[in-house]
């Protein structure tokens, strides 16, 4: 076995070459889970070390989309700590009715659960076509599967409950027609919904957003690029909107805590102040 | 030592209750530890474990350098990691083992960053989570400590731990305090006062 240094070197070789031959950036990702993920796609590739694999992801697209897909992959649930979205209808929704057309982005979408969350809680608090949600991920085959809305069907039991805790008014039955193990989410969910790949490490930000959510995306960054990240979410956001992160990301002790205001303690949903 | 990293399952609340309770405030190394618990809980473990430690004890934030005489727990539904610079991370990627938190990847992060200057201890639980990554530790250099199983509450984890490798020592649990005293060079004597230069 090589000194576990070795590993490393390598690793960041491969991340320096995808950078410089396809544009996307982990060299600012944390480490410690970008090694796991590196590791993990290895172990199911024909390849027995990275600098191995070096040739081929540099030079054959395809075998780069597939690491793509397991560097970025992302599992996450619908209504996904339900006291967040619980939170977004009893405490942001009040405000979000003021503006006669809402903008919300999720950014970092995954396969898209939580952009769907957000269509059945708006729909359901009387939105109907006065909103839009960007719903944007780094990987474009990701994407594809939050456009087809498609999960599968054992998962939708946690959805439901969580769907359930987080203050849901209607059954979420209504929201899906289930066929063999797969369930489909109602096609009408998506009318008012637009995917596009961004990639929050290199991309500008596009327009200025009431509400913006960015849940467990930023553990993934070490600090330089979580400071990058935060900024580009600040001036996405227009003064009096709000920002939602995951459980374990604070604005406190960052050079934004002044300017957001917790709307309840502990949930890591902020409103940017009026300057 | 750098670093102690604690691994447990079922029966884990009695079991960090008698072994960080056993624990002085000023023990030399941050102590990391996996717990599995339910997806929603709270960080009430970090509560009651406050309420019988000398230690002071936490739910881990991402980015946090550990300090010694703290105890970083691993939140509910986070995998809790270990940077290379010894910094702490947290993730949403999958369960390890049907566990997120798992014993695994906070045990094989914690080998990566401290080596030789780690001390992974494994205690009751079912299933087998925490075996590879104690595996790890070991191949690491650092120290292997495993609940005695006739002690466990539940006896599966060490025991898979057991079939696996062979740990620097199986005791119970007031033996794994006085082990964990010994390999961090705990000393129970006050340190002489420097002098003074003339």
């Amino acid at each position: 076995m090589p000194s576990p240094g070795v590993h490393h070197v390598e690793m960041h070789l491969l991340l320096e070459g995808v950078f410089q031959v396809y544009g996307h950036d982990f060299r600012d990702y944390a480490e410690a889970s970008l090694h796991r993920r590196l590791s993990k796609w290895l172990t199911e590739s024909r390849f027995s070390t990275f600098s191995q694999a070096q040739g081929a992801v540099l030079r054959d697209p395809a075998v780069f989309h597939s690491l793509l897909t397991g560097l970025t992959v992302n599992v996450t649930e619908m209504f996904r700590d339900p006291l967040a979205f619980k939170t977004i209808r009893e405490q942001v929704v009040p405000h979000l009715r003021t503006y006669p057309s809402l903008k919300v982005w999720v950014a970092g979408c995954a396969s898209g659960e939580e952009a769907y969350s957000m269509a059945i809680l708006l729909e359901e608090e009387g939105f109907k076509d006065r909103y839009r949600i960007y719903a944007t991920d780094v990987d474009p085959e990701v994407l594809e599967q939050a456009k087809a809305g498609i999960y599968p069907l054992k998962e939708l039991q946690r959805f439901t409950q969580n769907y359930q805790k987080a203050g849901g008014r209607a059954a979420f039955s209504d929201y899906y027609s289930a066929r063999f193990d797969r369930a489909m989410l109602e096609p009408r969910l998506r009318e008012r919904m637009v995917f596009a790949t961004h990639n929050l490490a290199v991309d500008a930000g596009f327009g200025e957003m009431h509400l913006a959510l960015c849940r467990n995306v930023l553990i993934y960054f070490k600090p330089v690029l979580k400071q990058r990240v935060l900024s580009l979410l600040d001036t996405s956001i227009t003064p009096g909107g709000f920002l939602c992160l995951g459980l374990k990301e604070g604005l406190e002790t960052t050079e934004w805590q002044r300017s957001y205001e917790e709307v309840v303690a502990r949930t890591r949903i902020y409103r940017k102040r009026y300057a | 030592m750098r670093a102690v990293a604690i691994g447990v399952s079922l029966g884990g609340l009695e079991a960090l209750r008698t072994l960080l309770g056993a624990l002085p405030a000023a023990f030399p190394t941050p102590i990391l530890v996996v717990q599995h618990m339910a997806p929603e809980s709270s960080d009430g473990l970090a509560m009651i474990l406050n309420t019988v430690c000398a230690l002071h004890v936490k739910e881990a934030d991402a980015d946090e350098t550990p300090q010694p005489g703290t105890v970083y727990l691993a939140p509910a539904n986070y995998h809790l990691l270990v940077e290379t610079d010894g910094r702490l991370s947290l993730s949403v990627d999958p369960p390890v083992n049907y566990a997120r938190p798992s014993v695994d990847v906070l045990f094989e992060t914690a080998a990566e960053a401290f080596g030789v200057g780690l001390v992974g201890v494994l205690l009751t639980g079912a299933g087998s989570d925490g075996s590879r990554g104690l595996r790890t530790i070991q191949q690491r250099g650092g120290r292997t400590l495993v609940q005695d199983p006739l002690e466990a509450v539940a006896d599966s984890m060490p025991r898979s731990a057991l079939a696996l490798l062979k740990p620097d020592a199986v005791l119970p649990l007031s033996g794994l305090a006085s082990r964990l005293l010994q390999l961090t060079q705990y000393s129970t004597h006050s340190t002489p006062r420097p002098t003074r230069p003339a």
